[in-house]
């Protein structure tokens, strides 16, 4: 009886094991073949038949989209654009958190529900196209970084998360006469370092991610084109064939290696930054949402 | 009385000089989320409109409902309210059960590093862009060396490719699986939570009892996350219309048209590409107002639900 109860277990463990392989293996399997592929001699790649390992091993593909000024370009704006968004936007939230965790501060409920309304309530696309236009941020850097700045739930985040912090604190400081400012410089934000990881995490990679915005608003201008945009273009132009096809600069300009190589290398220039990061805040961002979801 | 009135001004002004430093620190941002999220709500207005460039707000012809009746009377609008139901309700059901479902798998694997292991990797498509996850899936499915058609022919299943992007029937499918690829891990982190938040001795109780591993998770680990699978079941219902308009952009093609167009995209094309403001700012407005609904009645489910369960 005993026996037979233990063998059920190393079956049940088994097969479980194995279904979390078979995870392993689908979700990095594509990952590690567009890597392969984008260290893959472009011409040999077209023959195909490549899994996880390069066949023949170049780093042209790479040498070539870093010759192109468009997407050099592109590198940049991207990379400037999730530097300033994310301390714009780490600054914005931990301020406006902090005045809504002080449950003395006047206008709080207030701006709390008016923040929330945000969140359930959106005009939509044309309302805010129209917006932009009338604030000129059309063909303009900013379109990235002002209308991100305030993420309603990114405060709610970090409210919680100083609400948890003992009061007691702040309040020593106050009878020494320290102002709300430097209360929330010297004691609340270096005790909020997890929480702050976390949504600078957030931030960065949603402003490193987006391309919408720079199809809607700068779809026109190389200048502000982002990587993702241009990894979309590539994407739209060799796959469905559709509009972008035909104004497409960078395609044109390709001669040496093919859309596809190029593809595979642009996108690991746009997960390796990612890769590099998340996994080191992986237990704040775990612990974050948890809070996040059982507070809301 | 008026002396009461006077005084209370005075202090709350007080007050407010006091805190001058908060409002310093959140009347700034509290302003760029008036312009940023309250202005293009005012923009609903020109649902009620023929809202044309260049004219001021009083030179708008005023039109009424004409745009709804507009919207209700176009037989596209019908195919793209199928299209966002039925992908929302598929990303739904999906959403919800894959991620139960690895989660107590992932729990039930007792070797700590592999446990580990693969709850970091199972992250990682979160944070990649959708850009980046519709060119791994055209690679994938390609009828040109994708693993997918390889594996089925060399399996057997087919004799040859299947041309997955050019079937309108396969589409909510793949942008479902996609869907799953991207958020099962990321998704699975509150249910991975709630888990180790149970009583372990829960376990212990019952393997005395002489429950299997199975007995064990249908019997104490589903019923411990139960209450966080219907709070966040009934909080995802108010999105159900809301499901974003990425993945199907960026996953579609002209073949698949009339299975990938959801209201969003339906808005951008015929209120931006043809520069009818008024009616996709009409249908944009439709999907909002649906959204609410759809939460006030999820809120009210959800109060009615844990109503019961204090009683």
């Amino acid at each position: 009886m005993k026996r037979k109860k233990i063998n059920v277990d190393r079956v049940f463990n088994t097969f479980n094991g194995l279904i979390m392989a078979i995870v392993l293996i689908v979700t990095l399997y594509p990952f590690l073949n567009v890597l392969a592929v984008s260290l893959n001699e472009s011409l040999d790649t077209v023959k195909g038949g490549i899994t996880i390992f390069p066949r023949k091993f170049t780093t042209e593909n790479y040498k070539v989209i870093f010759t192109y000024q468009n997407l050099l370009n592109a590198f940049f704006i991207s990379v400037l654009r999730t530097v300033v968004g994310t301390v714009a936007g780490l600054i914005a939230s931990s301020m406006v958190a902090y005045t809504l965790s002080r449950s003395d501060f006047q206008a709080r409920k207030f701006f709390s529900t008016f923040l929330v309304l945000t969140l359930y309530v959106s005009g939509g696309l044309i309302p805010g196209f129209l917006l932009m236009r009338d604030l000129h941020l059309i063909n303009s850097f900013w379109v990235y970084i002002l209308p991100a700045i305030v993420n309603a739930f990114y405060i709610f985040m970090i409210r919680t998360y100083m609400e948890g912090l003992p009061f007691e604190l702040q309040e020593s400081a106050f009878i020494d006469g320290a102002s709300d400012i430097t209360v929330f410089i010297k004691i609340i934000l270096p005790l909020s370092t997890p929480v702050l990881a976390t949504i600078a995490l957030f931030i960065a990679v949603g402003q490193w991610n987006s391309w919408f915005d720079t199809y809607l608003y700068n779809g026109s201008n190389d200048l502000l084109s982002t990587l993702q945009f241009e990894l979309m273009k590539i994407l739209q132009s060799t796959q469905t064939g559709s509009d972008m096809a035909r104004n497409n600069n960078v395609l044109e300009q390709m001669t040496t290696v093919t859309p596809d190589s190029i593809k595979m290398a642009i996108t690991i220039v746009t997960v390796v930054p990612i890769i590099m990061v998340y996994p080191f805040l992986q237990k704040y961002f775990v612990k974050g949402m948890t809070i996040g979801a059982v507070k809301s | 009385m008026a002396n009461v009135e006077a005084s209370k001004v005075d202090l709350f002004v007080k007050k407010m000089y006091q805190q001058r430093y908060l409002y310093l620190m959140s009347v700034p941002f509290i302003i760029l989320v008036l312009i940023f999220n309250y202005i293009p709500i005012w923009g609903w207005i020109m649902s009620f409109q023929n809202f044309k460039l260049g004219r001021t707000f009083f030179e708008q012809e005023w039109v009424g409902l004409a745009n709804f009746i507009q919207i209700l009377s176009d037989k596209q609008f019908y195919l793209v309210l199928r299209n966002t139901l039925a992908m929302s309700v598929m990303g739904l059901i999906a959403g919800f059960t894959i991620p139960i479902i690895f989660a107590v798998s992932l729990n039930e694997v007792s070797h700590t590093g592999y446990k580990k292991i693969v709850q970091t990797i199972s992250y990682l498509p979160h944070f990649v862009s959708w850009v980046v996850v519709a060119g791994i899936f055209y690679k994938l499915l390609s009828t040109d060396g994708g693993v997918v058609n390889d594996i089925l022919m060399k399996l057997g299943f087919i004799g040859e490719p299947i041309q997955f992007m050019a079937k309108g029937k396969l589409f909510w499918w793949i942008v479902t699986l996609a869907d799953i690829w991207k958020e099962m891990g990321w998704n699975s982190i509150i249910f991975i939570s709630a888990i180790t938040a149970i009583d372990p001795q829960l376990y212990d109780a019952a393997k005395v009892d002489g429950c299997g591993r199975f007995r064990q998770i249908w019997h104490i680990t589903l019923p411990g996350i139960r209450s966080v699978v219907i709070v966040l079941l009934i909080l995802s219902i108010g999105n159900l219309v809301r499901i974003g308009f990425e993945k199907q952009m960026l996953l579609s093609n002209p073949l698949v048209f009339d299975y990938s167009e959801v209201l969003d995209l339906y808005a951008l094309k015929y209120g931006l590409g043809l520069n009818r403001f008024s009616f996709g700012t009409a249908i944009g407005m439709f999907s909002s107002l649906v959204s609410v609904c759809l939460l006030f009645t999820a809120n009210g489910l959800f109060k009615h639900y844990s109503k019961e369960s204090v009683m």
